[in-house]
């Protein structure tokens, strides 16, 4: 990475997490600069949807440090899997946001109540000001007329419009998109990536995207780190990644891949 | 003759219909016991299902034991207990409380492992998007949880709910008169059980087929999604 003059606002230091006696990531180090954007490939097992997992704190993590926005992870004498209180926790979570493949809408709430919910519950706006806020978001992914809609009445690349449009309502720094059009039909994958890739040009947002569009990687990323075996094993700019692949194993993931 | 109104054994029809009144007397406080008893049951069968999903290990296995003996004793001995033991300790409850509180108690364990189930069955995807959106564990069982397992657990609650109305007759032991007491109360004076006992049987029919009926009914206005919020 170069010289940055700003810290950077991910940290992985030597970040070991295993599931039993399967080490998904081994002795791991990383870093995003804030607004960064930086999507992670590799094949399927690499490790790099449990990094967004982590980093969302969906799952914890055995070894090592992890620092965001400079709060640690893990809280000196923190007790449980994650050694941490639920509050350290909730005050890393306020600063994270994510995407995930399968959606995961709420299927009893309509559009509107889906992305104007947690912005009243969590972040204290009133149910006018949340709403007013969903509004804009829904524009911004293009389902103005959806609000009222259930997520069932929903094509996939719709749902996953507004689990964007959710994400986004509770301004989070760092956004986390898992696999976001894997569980999506062909032709509604476009409708999704251009929303994200939308998104790539707000500066102030630090996007992490795993993802096996290749072609969207090299045109939104400012760097593509290549996953193997709960490494990351080789790194860099779109073009030096897809062009110039010096690792054998990237070269035999994007030769399968890029078919 | 009881609560003013006095019986006419002449014919079996006339017996009937001269006791109806005081039967009906009866039935208010067989559903009034059962409503409170079914009210405690939902509440403290969500209680005792979210406290049995505690990350804290004494806190989850404390209720698995109390939910545990609360089920796999009988509700008599529970009923007798609260009635006689408790005032020896001080507490002493009136008998439509007790019974209503037994009973409560006894289902909330039944309806806890109702919960628990529904509970399960809501995809982690759900849990995870509660998580991402930095929802309290207390709002997203509220908020997402909640309204969701509602269809999914309602079958399984209405049997219970018609389960418990049908087992309100045994609060006439700790002398609270409901339906049953009074027609053993007037089969007693009269030496006439047939009309009084087949009149309380025919009233539970009608009342659970009721229940049925309405709980059916609900299954098919509620969407499958859960309680809608708009």
């Amino acid at each position: 990475m170069t010289e940055n003059a700003t810290a950077p606002l991910i940290e992985f230091a030597g970040v070991t997490k295993r599931f039993g006696a399967l080490t998904v990531l081994d002795n791991f180090n990383f870093e995003v600069a804030p607004g960064e954007k930086v999507t992670l490939i590799g094949p399927s097992g690499s490790g790099k949807s449990t990094v967004l997992r982590i980093l969302m704190t969906l799952e914890p993590f055995q070894e090592g440090r992890l620092t965001l926005d400079g709060l640690s992870y893990q809280e000196p004498g923190g007790t449980g899997p994650f050694r941490a209180s639920e509050r350290h926790l909730r005050e890393i979570r306020s600063r994270v946001g994510m995407v995930f493949q399968s959606f995961n809408l709420f299927p009893h709430m309509s559009v509107m109540r889906n992305v104007a919910e947690a912005p009243v519950r969590v972040l204290g706006l009133s149910r006018e000001e949340a709403q007013a806020r969903a509004v804009d978001l829904l524009a911004l992914v293009g389902l103005s007329d959806k609000k009222d809609h259930f997520p069932s009445q929903l094509s996939g690349g719709q749902q996953q419009r507004v689990a964007i449009a959710r994400a986004l309502a509770m301004r989070p720094r760092v956004l986390l998109f898992d696999e976001p059009t894997s569980a999506l039909d062909p032709q509604l994958v476009g409708e999704v990536l251009a929303v994200i890739g939308d998104l790539a040009h707000e500066h102030d947002l630090t996007m992490l995207l795993v993802t096996h569009e290749m072609r969207f990687a090299r045109e939104v990323s400012d760097r593509v780190c290549f996953f193997d075996k709960g490494r990351i094993c080789e790194q860099g700019t779109p073009d030096a990644i897809f062009t110039a692949p010096s690792h054998p194993r990237t070269c035999e993931f994007l030769a399968s891949v890029l078919r | 003759m009881m609560y003013g109104f006095t019986w006419d054994t002449a014919t079996p029809l006339t017996y009937a219909w001269s006791i109806l009144p005081i039967i009906l007397i009866g039935l208010t406080v067989t559903l009034k016991a059962a409503a409170a008893g079914f009210a405690i049951a939902l509440v403290l069968g969500l209680v005792f299902a979210m406290l049995r999903r505690s990350r804290f290990r004494s806190v989850s296995w404390t209720t698995a034991c109390v939910v545990e003996f609360l089920r796999d004793t009988p509700l008599l001995v529970q009923l007798f207990f609260l009635y006689y033991v408790l005032p020896e300790y001080g507490l002493t409850l009136p008998a439509f409380l007790t019974g209503a509180l037994a009973l409560g108690l006894q289902y909330s364990a039944y309806t806890s492992e109702v919960y628990r189930g529904g509970i399960e069955a809501v995809p982690r995807g759900q849990w995870e998007a509660a998580t991402a959106l930095n929802l309290t564990r207390m709002q997203t069982y509220r908020d997402i949880v909640v309204p969701q397992i509602v269809p999914r657990i309602l079958p399984a609650m209405g049997n219970y709910m018609v389960a418990m109305i049908k087992e309100t007759p045994v609060l006439s032991v700790i002398t609270v008169l409901d339906m049953m007491a009074l027609a053993n109360m007037i089969g007693e004076r009269t030496f006439e059980y047939l009309v009084p006992l087949t009149m309380v049987g025919l009233i539970f029919l009608i009342l659970t087929l009721i229940c049925s009926a309405g709980l059916h009914r609900l299954q098919k206005v509620l969407p499958k999604a859960g309680i809608p919020l708009r």
